[in-house]
């Protein structure tokens, strides 16, 4: 695998897709050509009282062009920075980072939860294999028409507004969707029904897992979550999201 | 040009190393520099057994700075001796390998299984909580600094760095409690104690609740100890303590630091502390200056 280089590069163009929701074109050529999807990219603010970088998934690849296509919430001051950026702007990157999804399986799910819900559309568009989608919201949607070139999609929000009323899960049930391969991106309790429905069902489930990062490149140890056996990296039962994930098995890990 | 120093009979070819826990034992950071051009790498904290950390969240950022409870996780001494020594003496650069413990027997243990590895020179973190004194940090008490020191002496074979912790009084009573114990060098400093809440959850930031505070935030607090310390003891001293660049590290080393380490900068960017190496030898072609000596604690 190729290192990421920290980097600026160009935005292509930036708009509001839904209530504190932003897609943003990078013109990134080298991300662009080695990225997969899941993987994630780190983005640094330019202003010196926030030294962390961001961590944001990469929601579509161009390679054609060399552009990515990140979707985030505005969450914090950083993300409200980046949220201002118009075309041609800079900023600094480096990515792609992380491991990204296997592409696997006859018959899939791919199931994302709020912000979670990004990662998934490249995965749609690259992942063969017949698949629905299930995007879970607490009530605003969006990306959700963006999805159906590649599938059925079903809704579920937490209001009822629309689709199901309640979880990924319920929406899962309610259709009936039958599948031999799950994968999913989104908060933690999200993934945790998800692991233990995948278990019930005797299917394999890949999980995308967020947490909070420093370095993004596996040294600092912030980011880690618990796994199944003893890491032949750390040599505890601790993985590094950043750079062992943030996609694992569901069986790998303990949430 | 001469940027080389020798501290406690350890000759380092330029006066940068990297801050424990930020940079590993090098293998990450290896992909993006070369090791070879540091004075030294300082690895991540090594205790005598598997440490498995603290719950997370572990990192919080704050303003100029970031919070950290890691929880010294790490691998365990023996897993560290068999690829993480391996792994960097493939480079050209001195090994400061970074100690914990919990006990006073802790780092004996550790300190005694390094004392016929390869390794230049070993650094106690003493700001880990002493189980058996209530929790308080050995660093935060003159008499255990003193004892502790004393006890690694007896058993190191390599020099020992004293890690002083930032949270006490009086730095310079610490510093001059590890130089009658017999340490080598000190570095300095650790990060503060530090809070951050969520006011949106109404909950800490941190699962640890409480982190250890790093970053450009905490460098003015840093120079003044490292001054502070050089005036109180004849030890050669590690500074460090929100290095970013060139710049901040020459404050350290005017301030009276024989070397300097770069932390939380390798997270905003992984050449950080090449960058360092770099900008030191710009400065010195820039009024030019033959000697790195001529710096360190030239500011009186």
């Amino acid at each position: 695998m190729t290192v990421a280089v920290k980097q600026r590069v160009k935005v292509a163009n930036q708009k509001r897709i839904a209530e504190g929701i932003y897609s943003i074109w990078l013109l990134a050529p080298e991300i662009a050509g080695a990225a997969m999807p899941g993987q994630f990219i780190s983005l640094y603010s330019r202003d010196g009282s926030r030294l962390l970088p961001r961590p944001i998934s990469i929601c579509e690849i161009d390679r054609i062009h060399g552009r990515i296509r990140l979707v985030y919430r505005v969450a914090g001051k950083g993300t409200l920075e980046f949220s201002k950026l118009k075309e041609n702007d800079s900023l600094e990157v480096m990515g792609p980072i992380g491991n990204g999804f296997t592409l696997e399986g006859k018959k899939a799910i791919l199931i994302g939860g709020g912000i979670g819900i990004p990662p998934m559309l490249e995965l749609a568009k690259q992942l063969t294999i017949p698949k629905v989608m299930v995007l879970g919201y607490r009530d605003i949607t969006f990306l959700e028409d963006e999805f159906s070139a590649f599938g059925d999609v079903f809704v579920s929000t937490e209001d009822g507004s629309r689709g199901t009323k309640g979880n990924v899960l319920d929406a899962i049930r309610e259709n009936g969707i039958e599948a031999d391969i799950i994968f999913a991106c989104g908060p933690t309790p999200m993934l945790r029904g998800i692991k233990a429905y995948a278990a019930e069902k005797g299917i394999v489930a890949q999980l995308s897992l967020e947490e909070r990062m420093a370095c993004g490149v596996g040294a600092c140890l912030g980011c880690v979550c618990k796994s199944k056996e003893t890491d032949h990296h750390t040599n505890v039962k601790n993985k590094r999201v950043c750079k062992d994930g943030p996609v694992f098995y569901a069986e790998e890990v303990e949430l | 040009m001469n940027t080389s120093v020798v501290l406690a009979g350890i000759t380092f070819k330029n006066p940068v190393t990297t801050a424990s826990g930020t940079f590993g034992s090098g293998m990450e950071y290896g992909e993006y520099i070369d090791l070879s051009k540091l004075g030294a790498v300082t690895t991540k904290g090594v205790a005598s057994i598997p440490w498995p950390g603290n719950p997370t969240p572990r990192v919080a950022e704050t303003y100029g700075g970031m919070l950290n409870a890691i929880g010294l996780q790490n691998p365990g001494m023996e897993v560290f001796i068999q690829r993480d020594i391996p792994f960097l003496r493939k480079y050209d650069t001195k090994i400061i390998v970074n100690v914990v413990g919990k006990t006073t027997e802790d780092y004996c243990d550790v300190v005694e299984r390094l004392s016929d590895q390869d390794v230049d020179m070993l650094e106690i973190n003493i700001s880990c909580p002493n189980v058996k004194e209530g929790g308080i940090a050995f660093g935060q008490d003159a008499k255990n600094v003193e004892t502790i020191t004393k006890e690694l002496k007896k058993r190191a074979k390599q020099p020992i760095i004293m890690k002083l912790s930032p949270n006490v009084t009086d730095i310079t009573e610490m510093a001059r409690a590890a130089e009658a114990g017999g340490a080598d060098a000190l570095s300095l400093i650790n990060t503060l104690t530090g809070m951050k809440i969520d006011i949106h959850k109404r909950a800490f930031l941190l699962a640890n609740k409480t982190g250890g505070l790093s970053g450009p935030a905490i460098r003015p607090v840093a120079v003044r100890m490292v001054y502070q310390v050089a005036n109180a003891v004849k030890l050669p001293i590690i500074g460090m303590g929100g290095i970013m660049n060139a710049e901040d590290a020459l404050e350290f080393i005017m301030a009276g630091a024989s070397m300097v380490a770069v932390g939380t900068a390798n997270f905003i960017n992984p050449k950080a502390a090449l960058n360092v190496v770099e900008g030191i030898n710009d400065y010195m072609n820039q009024y030019g200056i033959k000697d790195i000596h001529d710096l360190i604690g030239c500011v009186k």
